[in-house]
């Protein structure tokens, strides 16, 4: 479902002397449909930059990408903008909404980008605030007003509503307890069991124990320093 | 797929100097096209020239039209474009009052573009502009007033109504939160993101500022000096911008 190859990326400051920072080469990798990977390795080297390559909002310097049948590396915009709404999904370490915008649509709001029905969103949306235990008077307030955990948890069943092909996972465990931690980790294995190709960074190993089938090294892609 | 609008080679100089030079840009049905950079970069230029307002020295502006199919806005005639300007077209004005007329009543203002596309039934043109009074949050009691007597807020959200009453295929905003306080421009965004998603309208929308760009636009196009320095999806310019005036400008914004 997912398939990387030699991937490389750099970023060039313009406004800094025009320093040029390799940060990484040569990457490869492949997810079948069902299979959770886990990224592992040191802070700094590349999790989130290659998670973000295969979202298309950091540029690849070269190499393949491939999610289903779309080369993100070289997709136009609207190409990418069509994978993002019904295919590949990404629940990143931050709640992004527009202000005022009650939780319950903020949630629903994926189903209804993939062409699902405004009862179906929200009847998912109802369904996952429940699971993620987000007290359902807050459902019809804005998300910006919440603590850091339950923004995250709003995160999460934003990530979840649609049921997308392939999921993109930045630290969905961190900073829950743990009885939402044990949620995250049942909708994870729900994904993988309906088919989901899941790429995701856990910082937390019990719980990259109990949802990945394999780990990466990304550090095995971090280009050799020059002295 | 067609596209909606198809913009190519559009320059356009004041004298010597350069308006906007060479833009080329395809903007799909659905889709929502920011147009960011500093002031004097060309962009409300660019946004005149493609909304007919202006002529531009060279270029075509091709839209896809209902009856005929794609056609070149820049060589109809003028009573044909201001059929489309009327109908599938509308012009959010930075300025409220440039888009509105101040002496006439908030329903007139609605009421005005139905009577200009051939309603003449008074009582449902009354109704359809409180509808769509409603739908922008302005109670149905100030129907007879006029914006004079509107809040800058009101005014904006005014305009919007009254552009949007024909049901418009593509929309060009030029600073449609300009000068207002966040919290009208927090409402604005949340009504603006809605009418797009509901009616599946395409819009370009030139603002200087990157988080409204960030929540309502799905491609970036970023301006400098009259150029286009750099395009692309909107996350993608802003988290990985690869020219050195994008760098400065994502780098310029002030955190809160």
């Amino acid at each position: 479902m997912i398939r990387i190859s030699d991937v490389s990326k750099s970023f060039v400051l313009h406004n800094q002397g025009s320093a040029v920072i390799p940060v990484m080469e040569g990457a490869s990798l492949s997810v079948a449909p069902g299979e959770c990977v886990a990224l592992v390795g040191n802070s700094g080297a590349g999790k989130s930059t290659l998670m973000r390559m295969i979202y298309g909002n950091y540029l690849a310097g070269a190499g393949l990408i491939m999610v289903g049948d779309v080369d993100v590396a070289r997709a136009e915009p609207r190409e990418i903008l069509t994978l993002r709404r019904e295919v590949l999904g990404y629940v990143s370490q931050f709640l992004r909404v527009v202000p005022r915008v009650p939780t319950l649509e903020v949630v629903a709001e994926p189903v209804l980008a993939a062409g699902g029905s405004a009862e179906a969103g929200e009847a998912r949306a109802r369904e996952l605030l429940a699971r993620l235990n987000i007290p359902e008077r807050l459902w019809s307030l804005s998300p910006t007003t919440f603590s850091g955990g339950e923004q995250q948890r709003v995160n999460i069943a934003r990530g979840f509503a649609h049921g997308f092909p392939a999921l993109l996972l930045d630290e969905p465990t961190a900073s829950l307890d743990a009885t939402n931690r044990a949620v995250v980790l049942e909708l994870i294995a729900e994904a993988k069991a309906r088919g989901a190709a899941i790429i995701g960074i856990f910082h937390d190993a019990e719980a990259r124990e109990a949802v990945c089938d394999r780990e990466i090294d990304v550090s095995g892609f971090t280009p050799a320093r020059a002295a | 797929m067609t596209p909606l609008l198809s913009v190519q080679g559009v320059t356009k100089h004041y004298g010597a100097r350069l308006g906007c030079g060479n833009v080329n840009f395809d903007l799909w049905p659905g889709e929502v096209m920011g147009i960011v950079g500093e002031s004097g970069s060309g962009k409300s230029t660019l946004l005149s020239c493609l909304s007919g307002q202006l002529a531009p020295d060279a270029g075509k502006v091709v839209f896809d039209t209902r009856a005929e199919g794609p056609r070149d806005v820049l060589t109809m005639s003028e009573p044909e474009r201001r059929m489309l300007a009327r109908t599938d077209w509308a012009f959010v004005h930075q300025n409220a009052r440039d888009g509105l007329r101040m002496g006439v009543s908030a329903g007139g203002n609605v009421g005005e573009r139905l009577m200009a596309v051939g309603a003449r039934n008074y009582a449902d043109i009354r109704a359809q502009a409180i509808d769509w009074l409603g739908r922008v949050e302005i109670t149905e009691d100030r129907v007879d007033d006029r914006p004079r007597a509107f809040s800058g807020g009101m005014q904006q959200r005014l305009q919007i109504a009254r552009n949007l009453v024909t049901g418009p295929r593509l929309v060009f905003m030029d600073e449609p939160t300009g000068g207002l306080d966040v919290s009208v421009q927090a409402r604005l965004l949340d009504l603006l993101r809605g009418l797009v998603r509901e009616m599946g309208l395409s819009a370009v929308i030139v603002t200087h500022d990157l988080a409204v760009v960030r929540l309502l636009a799905d491609r970036l196009m970023v301006m400098k000096g009259g150029h286009v320095v750099e395009t692309g999806l909107t996350d993608q310019v802003l988290d990985d911008p690869q020219h050195g005036y994008t760098q400065l400008l994502v780098s310029s914004v002030l955190q809160v």
